[in-house]
């Protein structure tokens, strides 16, 4: 074990995959010489070359269109996108092609793709550099949807991303970059995709979130499991594909359920999984899901950002209406 | 039309008399194939095509300068016809595409062409991004892409021509201009002198050739292989002929196309063009055009049949999402389509 940052983490376990396995190919803008903005490929051109980590033009469609070809030439493309905001440069690539091309050619190609980006808010960056767009990107069948929260978790899921014969959008939350740290297990550590993670116990009301806001979720319930309430979080992981069995476990067992998001309300992530638990979960309920998520509006410049990235205060407010509503 | 001056291609060898004669084959053979498939839509039997007439010599040219065990194939979606020389199987895997039958996408392994591409410009990248892979692997071989006039308006083209320059990689950008991109004319394309320009800004040569002449064309992508091939990179060729059908089975050209633009062109018909000049060297006559229509024909009969025959799979639209097994909630979806449709 050794304490990472998730940034470490991710940096770690890229240099791994590209020992493991030669036809990995890491690129994107400012990935060599300069390691990445947040310094995620930080010396790899230095020890695998520039032919395997490779500085792209500023062109979000061909980085994310030229891994089409990457990957039917037999190589393993981990392609960076700065900010995830930035993949709608992308958009036609990554959902009318990538996520097809295993579908339209009727299983010629294996589409072993890895697309690394950032996502998230409160870190006071530029206007499309913080938005969080899982939903969306959920709504394209063939991806899978990854999204780490925590070092140990960054390194697992990633190292089993690579090794996926399918695309796979590995995003990551820029604000815990360097603000989250844990201890990653040495050597070969995989996660598998689609299971999630227990971060805390409890049985009167179960949080679903994933990514930063699992560790917002973490410190709500802290606070009110201080107060004597017994609540839990679990961290998906994965959206797509979803661990609807551990998800109906969790929510059957505690009865009530906040579900934690960053994006809009409207059409996000977070009302597939109100809709899920419905479906799954209709009769366990004990009193009516709640959601706490972005505001309906485009995300906000600097000075609004704190109103609207969803703060522990919030879910805290959130989980009581659900603690405090009787059938 | 000349090439620019930029390029300084490399000598290469001109078509024996056999594969002048395989050339014209190949481009009658295209033009009756896409004629039974465009009248088996009209009978309902194949969905929307898009017609090869005037793309024959651009096309087949193109495809005798390759090397089917090395190199590959981006086409669009008109192209097919004239690729048999990647594979005698292309004309039944196209066939099964135009069926709508999921099969359609897939070439066999051996035959090196990507599926047809219906979203404009976004074979581009793809063909970059396997030029990129062959020449990080030291394997030998090209990949030659096919887009048309209005496709080269995308940015995909621009962003993959860049890319394609900044890498030096092996990849030829065929762009068959033929004047119409559905109903919209090259005057309201461009505004840039030719095609071939457009490769100024992304570093290599470009070159404009007469697509009507499937020898010239054959030339000019022998050279840029050969280029490609010494680690030279990239080269643009545009291929000037004239579109003599509709854009597709769905499209009425009347209401657009210049009649007498449309009867001049068709005087300048590459299949009748080629098979004359084949004819004065006496390579070329009637009854060697007779049975080779004959042989097109059973054919693409033989590929319909096939098609039609191949059977349809109850949860082809499960399989190839992902790979391996199914997720519970896409297995969910299946179990219910095989209830319904058992």
């Amino acid at each position: 074990m050794a304490v990472s940052t998730i940034v470490e983490a991710i940096n770690q376990t890229l240099a791994r995959e590209m020992e493991r396995d030669g036809r990995v190919v890491v690129f994107g803008q400012d990935v060599g010489q300069n390691g990445g903005v947040f310094r995620a490929t930080d010396g790899l051109q230095a020890r695998f070359g520039a032919a395997r980590v490779v500085d792209m033009p500023l062109a979000e469609g061909v980085i994310i269109g030229s891994a089409v070809g990457l990957a039917a030439a037999g190589m393993v493309p981990v392609a960076e996108i700065q900010f995830l905001g930035f993949v709608y440069q992308a958009m036609h690539q990554l959902a009318g092609q990538v996520a097809r091309l295993r579908y339209r050619s009727d299983g010629r190609f294996d589409v072993p793709i890895t697309v690394r980006a950032p996502f998230g808010g409160g870190v006071r960056t530029p206007e499309l550099h913080s938005e969080a767009l899982e939903g969306q990107l959920a709504n394209i069948p063939g991806l899978k949807i990854v999204l780490p929260s925590s070092a140990a978790d960054a390194a697992g899921l990633l190292a089993s991303a690579i090794r996926d014969p399918d695309p796979v959008l590995f995003l990551e939350p820029l604000r815990g970059y360097r603000a989250l740290r844990d201890d990653v297990p040495e050597g070969d550590h995989l996660v598998p995709l689609g299971k999630l993670r227990r971060v805390v116990e409890g049985d009167d009301l179960v949080i679903v979130t994933w990514s930063y806001m699992t560790e917002v979720s973490r410190r709500a319930a802290e606070q009110l499991n201080g107060e004597g309430f017994s609540v839990g979080v679990i961290d998906l992981r994965t959206l797509v594909p979803l661990d609807l069995e551990g998800l109906a476990s969790a929510v059957t067992a505690a009865g009530r359920v906040v579900v934690v998001e960053e994006a809009p309300l409207t059409g996000g992530f977070g009302s597939e999984i109100v809709a899920t638990i419905s479906e799954e979960c209709f009769y366990d309920l004990e009193a009516a899901p709640v959601r706490v998520s972005g505001y309906d509006v485009p995300y906000p410049v600097g000075m609004l950002e704190d109103h609207y990235v969803p703060s522990v205060e919030r879910v805290v407010r959130a989980c009581r209406r659900a603690l405090e509503a009787a059938p | 039309m000349e090439e620019s001056e930029t390029m300084n291609a490399p000598a290469v060898s001109a078509p024996t008399d056999a594969e002048l004669v395989d050339l014209c084959r190949r481009m009658v053979t295209a033009r009756v194939w896409s004629t039974r498939l465009f009248n088996l839509q009209r009978q309902g039997r194949v969905g929307t095509m898009a017609p090869i007439d005037g793309a024959e010599a651009a096309v087949a040219g193109t495809a005798s300068a390759l090397d089917p065990a090395t190199d590959w194939v981006f086409p669009q979606y008109r192209e097919p016809v004239a690729l048999s020389r990647m594979g005698d199987e292309v004309i039944d895997t196209h066939t099964l595409y135009l069926l709508g039958h999921p099969a359609g996408g897939r070439y066999p392994d051996h035959v090196h062409v990507f599926p047809t591409q219906i979203s404009l410009a976004a074979q581009v990248p793809h063909a970059v991004g396997m030029a990129w892979g062959m020449k990080l692997q030291g394997l030998p071989g090209v990949a030659a892409v096919f887009l048309g006039d209005g496709a080269s308006s995308e940015g995909d083209f621009y962003e993959a021509a860049n890319l394609a320059g900044v890498l030096r990689v092996p990849v030829i950008f065929v762009l068959v201009n033929n004047h119409w991109a559905i109903s919209t004319p090259l005057s309201r394309q461009t505004a840039a002198a030719s095609f071939a320009d457009k490769a100024v800004a992304a570093g290599f040569p470009g070159v404009q050739v007469d697509g009507r002449d499937p020898v010239a064309v054959h030339e000019v992508v022998s050279a840029a292989r050969a280029r490609a091939m010494a680690g030279e990179g990239p080269t643009l060729i545009e291929c000037d002929t004239y579109r003599l059908g509709p854009h597709t089975t769905a499209d009425d050209p009347t209401r657009y196309v210049p009649p007498d633009q449309l009867a001049a062109e068709s005087a300048r018909d590459p299949l009748v063009t080629f098979s004359r000049r084949l004819c004065q060297l006496g390579l070329w006559s009637d009854e060697e055009n007779e049975r080779t229509r004959t042989t097109a024909l059973e054919r693409i009969d033989l590929a319909v049949q096939r098609a039609e025959a191949t059977p349809l799979p109850h949860d082809a639209f499960f399989r190839h999402v992902y790979a391996g097994s199914l997720p519970l909630r896409l297995r969910r979806q299946a179990e219910e389509v095989a209830e319904l449709w058992p």
